[in-house]
């Protein structure tokens, strides 16, 4: 006996291709419908007005001019970082160790700030913290592209693994720079005289800050995109034997740009602590080596569209700490908007790709 | 068409891929008792709707009818129930298990596993059509006709009454084919319909009762195999009248430019994969290299390529214009490049490694020249303009410059590459399996590109399967087995069966007069 079966409710199929305009279109519906089932969940659960609730997120980034920076500043760490990780994932190296390379590039500066703090102006600090947290940086990202290049090994565990030794790296001078003694901190270096900080440019505190990224951005993009070094990691991502066969040196490409994503990496940890915190501690790189993951994945590995894609992250982020303390909800509450409105505008990429064929054969979005 | 006698009916059966329509209300009977063969160019559809019927693809429109009853197949699994089995063109076997293992992985059973029962059933099957199956044998073990074996069987265990095969003797030697057919016969005899996919002309003439030719993805027509004949089978698959004789111009003037010699390659784990060859290729001619796939071919061109390093022996390249001699031993290809050296190198996998799938033409074509100038920056015209020469040239098939190879047919993905390889005018150019699943159009276009650079004053190593090919196109013909030369003859007066023994080591006797 022969078993029939129903044609499926609904088919999933790759699209062929889809115009600009399109794919915008569906993200913002999925915006939207973030936005109208969150306002539900609200609602719902905290019976507040959504409406009240949207302006309090808007306000928590954006309600005064120093929050604003505020908001810019963090924008450009989580974009940083993203930009180190651009060029290990598009040669498909899983560079998780941000996290680390981030610790090591603060403590040099830390360093630099400490010990040269007395005999040196501020412009030759920032000078020689970028330097000392670049090289930092990189030698943290060239161990596991050496052992990857040579031996093989696996590079998302190294990585990672380099993250526990830069914490505790990161708590042993600590201790050795704690200030006052017996807090455990290391307190704000140079809190009177502010050397090695971040000097204000055109007044802004933090303008320092966005105008390094932002350059990083446009350079960053520029070498993946047009020089000879973008176009090998490009093809060692995609093909190692196509790599070989061209006669391009696998290994070295791999150390290579390991040491330039750690290098950037270190210099977001030069930022973090020269140009915002002015203190060091475990806790300097916050899980954003983690969270610059999603930015970099979200982007595709383009900076200009990681600016859109750490906005975004950093926005949800303080506008759920805002209403959080403005309508005194705890942290689950407003966590929730958040995932549900991540949830849709990652959806909609999917929505991008793909195409639903319903069993009457009528095709939607 | 009689619907109600047919196993399988298929009718106006349409699938689309984005833009691409892959079968436009194809309609097709497959008879009880009959071996039926499908016939078509690459990306004529074939595949696809063979792929329909195993539950792989689900179609957009079209019906669908198993003896008599209209069904909807919506994934592999339905297929079994259905008494449909299909052997891919690439094997679907989990190496590490043995052939028993294989074949009822996926079966729904029991806890307890009875390997023994399934051996013995196994073991009736081959008797009954004449395999030669050890279910105890772990794949990794196995010959690649071996393999496909295991794939037969393993639709038969699952009870298939109609088989369908994907290109099965692409892989085999002519012995190995023979035996294939002789299978396939007694399955006939049994009352099983097999449905066979090919390129190959003869061997559609040879064991099929009827041809269903397709073009572009729609059906052309069928025809009783006792009707027709080679060149009306062609002329259907393309829609014009199509030559099918290769040339081979007489070698002007040839003169040693690779010289080989007593190469010996060894794999990381320590096994022999080349031992002591020694050849010498020549300018103007093509030298074909014939062998069971896995011989050490990859091993010998890849060496050639300083991809490969190797044990013992030595590679010379005599330059034609100062006449001197240069080694290639322990260079890589930069290195090879910047000698002078222009060595061109059409691989195997063509995706994999002489191109990158994901990229587009232009970023294809600068694969070899993206280091040219001093600028840290790519050049981009130029490659560019390669392409739009290429494309033009060869004919490529493609939308547009900026998409993907992997999204182009194979036959047009090989006219990119061997067009990138031979536009920087090469004085050796090897390929591997050149025309491996191209069509009838396009392996001629590739044969007439490696003629013109044999005329040229090329020295062409064209490693192929196909030893009708071998034998028509090469000037000469060196046959490897297990990694050694087991005979170099002249491609004129080669013969096919002693080309086939050659290759199979059945002919231990030759071996003392040829090399060693």
């Amino acid at each position: 006996m022969i078993q029939t079966h129903k044609e499926p409710f609904v088919r999933i199929a790759k699209r062929d291709s889809i115009s600009i305009w399109h794919s915008w279109l569906i993200r913002i519906v999925g915006l939207v419908l973030a936005l109208v089932v969150s306002a539900f969940v609200i609602f719902a659960i905290v019976h507040l007005n959504p409406f009240k609730v949207y302006e309090a997120m808007f306000e928590g980034n954006f309600g005064s001019k120093r929050r604003t920076w505020v908001t810019l500043r963090d924008i450009a760490m989580l974009l940083c970082i993203g930009i180190g990780l651009a060029p290990a994932f598009k040669m498909r190296f899983w560079n998780i160790g941000a996290e680390g390379q981030i610790l090591v590039g603060g403590l040099a500066t830390a360093a630099v700030m400490i010990y040269f703090g007395k005999a040196l102006p501020t412009w030759t600090l920032l000078l020689i913290s970028f330097v000392v947290s670049g090289i930092a940086g990189a030698v943290w990202g060239a161990i596991p592209a050496t052992f990857k290049a040579r031996y093989g090994t696996n590079e998302t565990l190294f990585t990672l693994m380099m993250n526990y030794v830069a914490i505790q790296l990161t708590s042993y001078f600590v201790a050795i720079w704690e200030n006052p003694f017996g807090s455990n901190t290391v307190g704000i270096i140079n809190q009177k005289t502010q050397v090695g900080w971040f000097p204000p440019v055109l007044g802004q505190k933090y303008l320092l800050n966005v105008i390094i990224v932002l350059a990083l951005t446009v350079i960053m993009y520029i070498y993946l995109r047009y020089s000879k070094h973008g176009y090998e990691i490009a093809v060692v991502g995609e093909s190692d034997n196509t790599a070989r066969y061209i006669g391009i040196n696998v290994k070295r490409v791999i150390i290579r740009t390991m040491m330039l994503s750690g290098a950037i990496c270190g210099l977001a940890g030069f930022i973090a602590v020269a140009g915002a915190s002015h203190t060091i501690s475990t806790s300097t790189a916050g899980g954003r080596g983690f969270t610059a993951i999603i930015v970099a994945w979200l982007a595709k590995f383009n900076t200009f569209m990681m600016i859109l894609v750490a906005g975004l992250l950093v926005f949800l982020e303080k506008g759920a700490i805002q209403i959080a303390s403005q309508y005194n909800l705890n942290d689950y509450a407003s966590q929730m908007i958040t995932g549900i409105i991540l949830f849709f505008i990652l959806g909609s990429e999917f929505f991008t790709q793909y195409r639903l064929i319903f069993r009457s054969g009528k095709e939607e979005n | 068409m009689d619907s109600a006698k047919a196993a399988i009916s298929m009718r106006n059966i349409t699938k689309t891929f984005g833009s691409v329509v892959a079968n436009e209300k194809v309609s097709l009977d497959i008879h009880k008792g009959e071996i039926l063969s499908l016939l078509g160019e690459n990306g004529s559809g074939k595949t696809t709707l063979m792929n329909i019927l195993s539950g792989i693809y689900y179609p957009d429109a079209g019906h669908i009818i198993v003896n008599g009853q209209e069904v909807t197949i919506r994934s592999p699994r339905d297929v079994y129930d259905l008494g449909i089995g299909m052997v891919h063109q690439h094997f679907k076997l989990v190496d590490v298990l043995t052939a028993a293992e294989n074949i009822i992985l996926g079966m729904p059973g029991k806890g307890k596993l009875d390997l023994k029962a399934v051996g013995d059933k196994i073991r009736s099957i081959c008797a009954l059509y004449g395999f030669e199956v050890n279910p105890e044998q772990k794949i990794y073990d196995m010959s690649v006709s071996q393999k496909q074996t295991v794939e037969i069987v393993k639709v038969l265990f699952r009870g298939a009454s109609i088989l369908i095969l994907d290109e099965p003797t692409a892989v085999l030697t002519p012995q190995e084919t023979k035996k294939l057919f002789c299978v396939l016969r007694n399955m006939k005899n049994d009352g099983k319909a097999v449905v066979i996919i090919t390129h190959k002309l003869h061997e559609v003439e040879e064991i099929s009762d009827r041809v269903v030719v397709l073009r572009r993805g729609q059906y052309v027509g069928e025809l009783a195999t006792k009707d027709t004949n080679a060149a009306e089978m062609t002329n259907m698959m393309v829609g014009h009248q199509v030559s099918l004789n290769i040339a081979r111009p007489e070698p002007k003037d040839p003169k040693p430019r690779l010289v080989v010699d007593h190469l010996t390659v060894k794999d990381p784990d320590g096994i022999t994969k080349l031992e002591d060859v020694s050849f010498t290729a020549y300018s103007g001619e093509v030298l074909g290299i014939a062998g069971i796939s896995g011989c050490g071919q990859k091993e010998l061109l890849e060496a050639v390529a300083g991809l490969q390093p190797f044990e013992a022996g030595t590679i010379q390249y005599i330059d034609p214009k100062t006449g001197k001699s240069v080694e290639l031993a322990g260079k890589d290809p930069r290195e090879i490049f910047a000698m002078g050296v222009m060595l061109s190198f059409v691989p195997e996998d063509r995706l994999g490694m002489g191109l990158v799938g994901n990229m587009d033409l232009t970023n294809n074509m600068m694969l070899r020249s993206f280091r040219n100038g001093k600028s840290m920056f790519t050049d981009r015209k130029t490659p560019r303009k390669l392409a739009r020469h290429v494309v033009k040239e060869l004919d490529v098939n493609t939308p547009g410059l900026t998409i993907p190879v992997r999204r182009l047919s194979g036959g047009n993905v090989q006219k990119v590459l061997v067009g990138r390889e031979i536009s920087s005018s090469p004085t050796v150019l090897m390929t591997a399996y050149a025309v491996r699943g191209l069509d009838i159009n396009s392996s001629y276009t590739i044969y007439d590109l490696i003629n013109q650079q044999k005329e040229k004053g090329v020295a062409v190593i064209f490693v192929g399967e196909d030893l009708d090919v071998l034998l028509e196109l090469c000037d000469k013909i060196l046959v490897l087995c297990d990694g050694k030369v087991s005979g170099i003859l002249a491609g004129k007066d080669a013969d096919k069966n002693e080309v086939g023994l050659l290759m199979t080591k059945h002919g231990e006797d030759n071996n003392d007069d040829s090399n060693s």
